[in-house]
């Protein structure tokens, strides 16, 4: 069928995507490298490898209180995200109504913005209502920039969904809950539950919104960043590297409820 | 915003826009009321908290003044970003093609791949970048190893700074640009190709048209993002460039000179917002985000 140009091409767009690919987990694999590494400082090649700081990692105090404040407020912004974004996604794709070209434009701003910037912006809002920054500053803050996105993600079901299923519900005299719970919500369930693991992956790996907005609390970024440009130990790229498995292992549980439950539906 | 529109004679709600509000009320009180707070603190006076309460154009001036050397930090963030934005479309570009085209099913765990370092923070991926390049690290290490002298000092410079910020910023140009060019029809393309066309032509005339509102969505969100970047300066460039975002945390933090900052931030929050609204106004987000 193809052409020997064609063939040759396909073959060089697989070469190309493959080495991106490499390229962009190396760096990955060096900090799970230097994390399993002996020894205070990294060298390659590695001599010894041992699981010494990643318990050392595991047990320290301070580390619990980063997890908890990372995972708190990236449970907190998934659930208030996926609420907001549900309705903002209906307004987005599924009404037609008159302000809705301009809401989708304003609606795309937060992502189209710089996040060292919208977190300065932020801490001076705060400190301008007199609110000084903890980790709840740092939830409404990681919304604005995280609201947006989940409501893209989940408009992009909506669209590929027919108005027309909801109002044959009502014809038929379904109420406006039971034509939610029964009708709505099962057809865009799956972009509802992508938008909720972006919700939370975007929320748990965020830095720049979190050094601004979030005070004297830490999150697990947050203190990546202090211990790289101050005080390195083995430490850094023993929790990048927890954390990264961590959200990996979430991604993929997510993915395989999502087939299971497609599969249970049929 | 929603203050006014819920203050306003009763204004008809329509489904649309009850839907809207609660995203509307928050974007009011998260994002546009922190702008407004930035460009009061721009015109307070320098090195002061009287926001509200002066009004000077001392920080203006201040940065226009010929002494001043921030426009550089303006001009190295322009430059880099700009930079930034040319590498990765033509970086991408193959890989957004192939998404579509020569991946078949196997392009859902590719984009998988391409999505998951967003989850990762950008700190923690450009320190493993630091980790490769540093001396005695892995880049180094390994050349010392093969018996090579010794791998090239290419940390702490301003080529590092803008490699790591097309590291950070390649997934916000690649699916922006995958979406477009799935909006190239393909019996479009073999039309063409009846006709006699050759494979320039078709790129020229009918793929890069028709993909271009999904180009121009990545272009300029990775010109925006990079254009306020500041980790990558910090942790690969070793400084040795000063981002304007650096200038603008230096002056919330260490000198203390909020309205300084704040004037700064408004300059680039005016360049990127232009640049976004302009752009925006001609894209139909219906169709790129694919509506029946």
């Amino acid at each position: 069928m193809h052409t020997l140009g064609e063939t040759r091409s396909r073959f060089l767009i697989r070469a190309w995507t493959a080495f991106v690919v490499l390229a962009i987990y190396l760096p990955i694999a060096c900090g799970a490298l230097a994390g399993l590494s002996k020894g205070r400082y990294f060298a390659f090649p590695v001599r010894v490898l041992s699981g010494e700081w990643w318990g050392k990692t595991w047990d320290s105090f301070e580390i619990h209180v980063l997890v908890q404040n990372s995972l708190l407020i990236a449970l907190l912004v998934t659930v208030l995200s996926v609420l907001f974004a549900f309705f903002g996604a209906l307004a987005f794709a599924r009404y037609p109504w008159k302000g809705r070209r301009a809401f989708q434009r304003l609606l795309l701003l937060p992502i189209f913005f710089p996040q060292p910037v919208l977190g300065l912006a932020l801490l001076l809002w705060f400190n301008a209502l007199g609110i000084s920054p903890t980790w709840k500053t740092a939830v409404v803050a990681h919304l604005v920039w995280i609201v947006p996105v989940v409501t893209l993600v989940i408009a992009i079901q909506v669209f590929s969904f027919d108005p027309v299923l909801e109002e044959a519900a009502s014809d038929l005299g379904a109420s406006r809950l039971f034509t939610l719970r029964t009708v709505t919500l099962p057809i865009l369930w799956p972009g509802i539950w992508s938008g909720a693991l972006f919700a939370f992956l975007l929320s748990w790996g965020n830095f720049p919104l979190s050094l601004y907005t979030a005070g004297a609390d830490s999150t697990v970024p947050k203190w990546l960043y202090s211990k790289m440009v101050a005080g390195y130990t083995p430490m850094v790229p023993a929790l990048g590297t927890m954390s990264t498995l961590a959200a990996a292992a979430l991604l993929l549980a997510g993915g395989l409820i999502r087939i299971l439950v497609r599969r249970r539906m049929r | 915003m929603a203050e006014t529109l819920l203050s306003a004679p009763a204004p008809k709600l329509t489904p649309g826009l009850r839907a809207a509000l609660p995203v509307l009320a928050l974007l009011a009180a998260g994002f546009l009321a922190p702008l407004l707070t930035v460009a009061a603190y721009a015109f307070a006076t320098p090195k002061s908290f009287d926001v509200f309460r002066s009004f000077t154009l001392e920080n203006f001036a201040a940065i226009f003044d010929t002494n001043n050397t921030v426009w550089m930090s303006f001009a190295w963030a322009l430059a880099l970003a700009f930079a930034c934005v040319v590498i990765l479309l033509i970086v991408c570009y193959p890989i957004a093609y192939g998404l579509n085209r020569v991946f078949g099913r196997w392009s859902g765990l590719v984009s998988v791949l391409f999505v998951f370092p967003l989850f990762v923070s950008e700190n923690v991926r450009l320190y493993g970048w630091v980790l490769f390049f540093i001396k005695n690290g892995v880049l180094d290490g390994a050349l010392k190893w093969f018996g090579f002298p010794g791998g090239p000092e290419l940390l702490y410079t301003p080529g590092i700074t803008l490699f790591g910020m097309v590291y950070v910023y390649l997934p916000f140009m690649l699916f922006p640009m995958t979406l477009g060019i799935a909006m190239i029809p393909r019996d479009l393309v073999d039309a063409a190709r009846d006709l006699g066309a050759n494979r320039l032509m078709i790129w020229r005339a009918v793929e890069l048209p028709l993909a271009m509102p999904g180009i121009l969505i990545g272009a300029l969100l990775t010109f925006v993002l990079s254009a306020g970047a500041v980790a990558e300066s910090k942790i690969l460039g070793g400084q040795s460039v000063i981002t304007i975002t650096q200038d603008i945390e230096a002056a919330f933090t260490y000198a203390q000179n909020w309205p300084l900052g704040s004037a700064l931030a408004l300059i680039l929050v005016l360049i990127v917002s232009g640049l976004a609204l302009a752009a925006m106004a001609r894209l139909d987000l219906d169709k790129i985000l694919g509506k029946r």
